[in-house]
């Protein structure tokens, strides 16, 4: 009997074994407990992972590049200083996988959320190639084939583009034994969409994708991140004072020795600086995303002339001032940008016009829903209280990734991406159990 | 005779050559406006609220031309001398010297601090930056190492004590090298500078070469030290924010 039951629990233990083996990715951590420290969605947001709860790494060798990315492109003189993409990457000096990184709406390949991730997976034995997002402007100038950013499939086509060249120009140099993608905010919408592509394209085969805190209908997030700035007290009217009140914050803080940025630097900034009420903080997340939108939306307008906020037949020199377009650009949304610019100019372009609906729909991670559900090397983490999605849009990861979809209860949007739990399920994902 | 005539043309086409390269560098105005200009989607007309002042407006800039252009100058001048000149300064320079180097620096610094501090009738700030001064000086042998690092440090310069005294900024001056800055901050920095120099050359007998090497140093160290990049924030309107940013900065400091 003895013996009995001790075969059938090596058995059992044999199996389970067996079991583990074959998932495709065990997690280790963050399974019960998870003790984020900020229980404010938008504090959260803005503030991030306060620093005695991140995990941290040393610096990795990272070099940062530039690539001309259409040799024949001339761009508009007045954004002459983009006509390079920016980029960074650390290497290995061993066969190691590679994993691209892109960052979220109008941020930068050397910015905060994407210097962290890059030290971690450098440190766990990766390449790391580290990409802008295609609506930072210096993209949008230097690496968008159409020149107006926010397009789902035209921006992950920019991408992969990006990335070809990339391997292209290192497949020589560095041994790479597989390739992986990931990406936070729109940067983890980007991914599904270059992943996607890949399933066609199979230039890089990636063996797993992330998406981080991705919107599911992009217009359904842009919506929201632009009535945020409906908190502004006062109404939206009021802007101009606002504005005022969080540019002399961010000046009190800021300091020469460091990176100038209007992403979540910016936030971050204001916010040590103005400890500021809840409908305040939503105020400040829209002003900060607002940046992203007018710099893209002005830049996109000077990619085409479409005659946005600047008349199409008037063209800016390099010492041009902007005046007044500045302003404009700055008192407009997304949702201004999608209707009056965006829909309109790829309509145009369409053999069969669709409409502001089906357009609106195809900028989804449904319009890939199929290929989400089925594809097992695509995975995405999430949290509940992310304040870019509407009511049950959270629903849609469970339910399209089943297993591959780890939700947390908080951390708002991204501001989670550097708590332990949160970096050690990413690693895990790649395949690169933490050894910390 | 004949040389004095020759030199009075050349200067003659140098006045012209440098008037018209001005003047070229002056425009801020589009390249090219078509005729009719088109209406935009959203034209400044129907967006903007002619009764707002806005933040972005409040600087005087009337050199906006030349500012412009200088500012191209800086991108330059940085991206092909200055940040591979700080890259070989690190690169050569063994990091305990080079901490060395920073501190010694900012000791100097401390001192135009307290020369300011003084000048501002500010007892706080005087007696911090003398106690900071004293210790580096002494047991920090020189400067080199910061053993006052416990002591608050805020730094003054002479453009501050200008402001302090009800200066205004004047016009806005995008500085060759040194970046934003403004009439009052400018002559600040260069009478800053003179003092420094001055009290160098007293308490020294450092050769003129080894004054400037001193100053080639202390350029590198201040911009090793710096994480700006020109036209690197992504913003389109980086020369705007900059200048506003700046000027907000200047006057918050001045008033604090």
């Amino acid at each position: 009997m003895q013996r009995i039951r001790g075969a059938l629990s090596a058995l059992i233990i044999a199996f389970s074994w067996l079991g583990a083996a074959n998932a495709a990715v065990e997690f280790p951590l963050g399974g019960e407990t998870y003790e984020f420290p900020i229980d404010d969605k938008f504090k959260a947001t803005v503030v991030g992972t306060p620093e005695k709860f991140q995990k941290t790494f040393p610096d990795a060798p990272v070099k940062a590049a530039r690539l001309k990315v259409f040799p024949d492109r001339e761009v508009p003189e007045y954004l002459w200083y983009e006509s390079e993409m920016r980029y960074s990457h650390a290497f290995q000096d061993k066969p190691a996988p590679l994993i691209f990184l892109i960052a979220g709406t109008g941020g930068s390949y050397n910015g905060g959320k994407n210097a962290a991730m890059m030290k971690a997976f450098y440190h766990a034995g990766f390449h790391v190639v580290s990409l802008s997002s295609p609506t930072l402007p210096n993209f949008i100038v230097s690496a968008s084939k159409t020149g107006v950013a926010g397009h789902a499939v035209h921006d992950a086509e920019d991408l992969y583009n990006v990335m070809e060249i990339i391997w292209n120009k290192f497949r020589d140099d560095i041994e790479v034994t597989d390739f992986h993608v990931t990406g936070y905010s729109l940067g983890g919408f980007n991914t599904a969409f270059v992943t996607w592509l890949d399933s066609q394209r199979k230039v890089f085969n990636f063996k797993t994708a992330l998406l981080i805190n991705p919107p599911v209908k992009l217009y359904n997030s842009i919506s929201m991140l632009d009535r945020m700035l409906e908190n502004i007290p006062g109404g939206v009217d009021n802007f101009e004072l606002f504005y005022n009140k969080m540019v002399n914050a961010f000046s009190v803080v800021y300091s020469r020795e460091e990176r100038l940025e209007f992403g979540e630097e910016f936030l971050y900034k204001v916010f040590k600086e103005l400890q500021p009420t809840d409908e305040q903080l939503a105020a400040l997340v829209g002003l900060s995303f607002r940046f992203s939108s007018a710099h893209l939306a002005f830049t996109s307008d000077l990619m085409v002339d479409y005659g946005f906020v600047k008349p199409s037949n008037v063209e800016l020199g390099r010492n041009s001032a902007p005046g007044d377009y500045q302003k404009v650009a700055m008192r407009l949304g997304f949702t201004d940008y999608f209707h009056r610019f965006f829909y309109p100019y790829y309509n145009e372009k369409l053999e069969n016009p669709i409409s502001r609906r089906e357009m609106i729909d195809s900028m989804s991670l449904e319009s890939i829903a199929d290929f989400l559900r089925t594809a097992d090397n695509v995975y995405v983490m999430h949290n509940r209280d992310d304040i870019i999605l509407e009511e049950g849009e959270i629903d849609f990861f469970e339910d399209v990734f089943g297993d591959r979809a780890k939700i947390y209860p908080l951390g708002g949007h991204c501001g989670n991406m550097q708590y332990t739990d949160n970096v050690a399920h990413m690693l895990t994902v790649m395949g690169s159990l933490p050894n910390w | 005779m004949t040389r004095y005539i020759d030199f009075k043309r050349n200067s003659g086409l140098i006045m012209l050559v440098a008037s018209l390269l001005l003047l070229g560098a002056c425009s801020t105005k589009p390249v090219k406006v078509g005729e009719p200009v088109e209406v935009p989607v959203f034209p400044a007309d129907r967006v903007l609220d002619p009764g707002t002042r806005y933040k972005v407006d409040e600087v005087s800039d009337p050199f906006q031309g030349v500012n412009r252009t200088i500012y191209r100058f800086n991108y330059h001048f940085d991206r092909y001398v200055f940040l591979p000149g700080v890259a070989a300064y690190q690169y050569i320079t063994p990091d305990p010297v080079e901490k060395g180097l920073h501190n010694f620096f900012n000791n100097l610094t401390d001192v135009t601090t307290l020369i300011n501090s003084i000048l501002q009738l500010d007892l706080e700030k005087t007696m911090n930056s003398t106690t900071r001064v004293f210790i580096n000086s002494t047991i920090g042998l020189a400067g080199f190492l910061n053993i006052a690092s416990d002591v608050p440090k805020k730094e003054e310069d002479f453009g501050q004590t200008l402001g302090y005294w009800g200066v205004g900024n004047g016009p806005y001056i995008v500085l060759p090298i040194l970046g934003p800055s403004n009439l009052r901050d400018g002559v600040g920095l260069g009478v800053d500078w003179w003092v420094r120099n001055e009290l160098i050359r007293r308490n020294t007998d450092l050769e003129s070469y080894q004054e400037m090497a001193i100053n080639l140093l202390w350029a590198l160290d201040r911009r090793a030290h710096i994480n700006f990049r020109y036209l690197e924030t992504g913003s389109p309107f980086e020369y705007e924010m900059v200048r506003m940013l700046y000027t907000t900065k200047r006057k918050l400091d001045i008033e604090r």
